[in-house]
């Protein structure tokens, strides 16, 4: 039996006009890449105070400003490179979409508290 | 009766911005859960995929003004203050000048308002207007193809579900972290 992204390869070669999957994969994967950075720029910020002192960029937003700042900037590189490699290509959605999981799941549990503050220094 | 510029920003932030994103998410989620072939005629898709496009488009935008204006407005007043002036054990010793931060932790019972809900609301907020944007390009990109393509188009619903949920936990946190200590 054909699984899923075997089933959606089989419709793409019959229907050339449908467009290449790459350029979603890119913003998804790069949303996904994105998410981890935020989250291992938390976590290591609460266990270094040094590394959250490198980390504010504008003291009125304290180390937060250099955590998103950094994160969106990967984003959007990252984006912009998947993109260039991938515009033309035609990956698995489902795999796609499961690193997206992943990454976003990481993500998350990077920035929750209970989990990073258990890095935090006695 | 007027309001103060950080009363203002609040409601900019939230009642606003983050408010109109979680109100959006009802009609993009109708909008992506009915576009099906079966569903539709050719002059249904032509009416509504621009709609839903731009109403994708909207929605990362918004989400990107509330992280924005949240992070870079309204929280340097919520943490205003250093910790040896601002650190107290009774709200009522805490400094006029420090943020409402410094209410919170000086008192046990609200604490956790700060170290729990505030923490994690500032950072897992950011992580919505990356898969929002996400959504938005792969519908933009894609359009007709979607309704051929339910695979994917069920794996943006359940992204947008994902941001929805995240922006909503951020939102009920700053609802109630003001509702305690509010930004004035």
């Amino acid at each position: 039996m054909a699984s899923t992204d075997e089933v959606v390869d089989t419709a793409r070669e019959s229907d050339p006009r449908r467009r290449p999957f790459g350029p979603v994969a890119a913003v998804f994967i790069a949303a996904g890449v994105g998410s981890v950075v935020l989250g291992i720029l938390t976590t290591a910020a609460e266990a270094s105070k040094s590394f959250a002192d490198a980390l504010q960029w504008f003291d009125r937003v304290g180390p937060l400003s250099g955590k998103t700042l950094v994160a969106v900037a990967v984003f959007f590189i990252a984006w912009g490179v998947l993109h260039a490699m991938w515009r033309d290509k035609d990956p698995a959605p489902g795999r796609i979409f499961l690193w997206s999981w992943i990454l976003l799941a990481v993500g998350v549990l990077l920035t929750f508290p209970i989990f990073f503050q258990m890095f935090a220094p006695d | 009766m007027n309001l103060s510029s950080r009363e203002f920003w609040g409601i900019v932030h939230g009642m606003g911005l983050g408010a109109l994103y979680l109100l959006a998410f009802a009609g993009a989620f109708a909008g992506l859960w009915s576009l099906r072939s079966r569903l539709l005629t050719n002059e249904g898709v032509n009416e509504r995929m621009p709609r839903l496009k731009a109403g994708l488009a909207i929605m990362a935008v918004v989400a990107w003004l509330t992280v924005i204006t949240g992070t870079w407005i309204v929280y340097p007043w919520y943490r205003a203050g250093a910790t040896d002036v601002c650190e107290r054990t009774a709200v009522a010793d805490v400094p006029e000048e420090c943020g409402a931060k410094w209410d919170l932790l000086a008192d046990s019972n609200t604490a956790e308002w700060h170290d729990f809900a505030m923490e994690w609301k500032e950072h897992v907020a950011w992580i919505v207007p990356l898969f929002a944007t996400a959504v938005a390009a792969a519908v933009i990109y894609l359009g007709r193809d979607l309704l051929t393509r339910g695979d994917v188009r069920r794996q943006l619903i359940w992204f947008l579900v994902a941001s929805f949920g995240l922006a909503a936990i951020a939102g009920l946190f700053g609802a109630l972290i003001t509702k305690n200590a509010p930004v004035v």
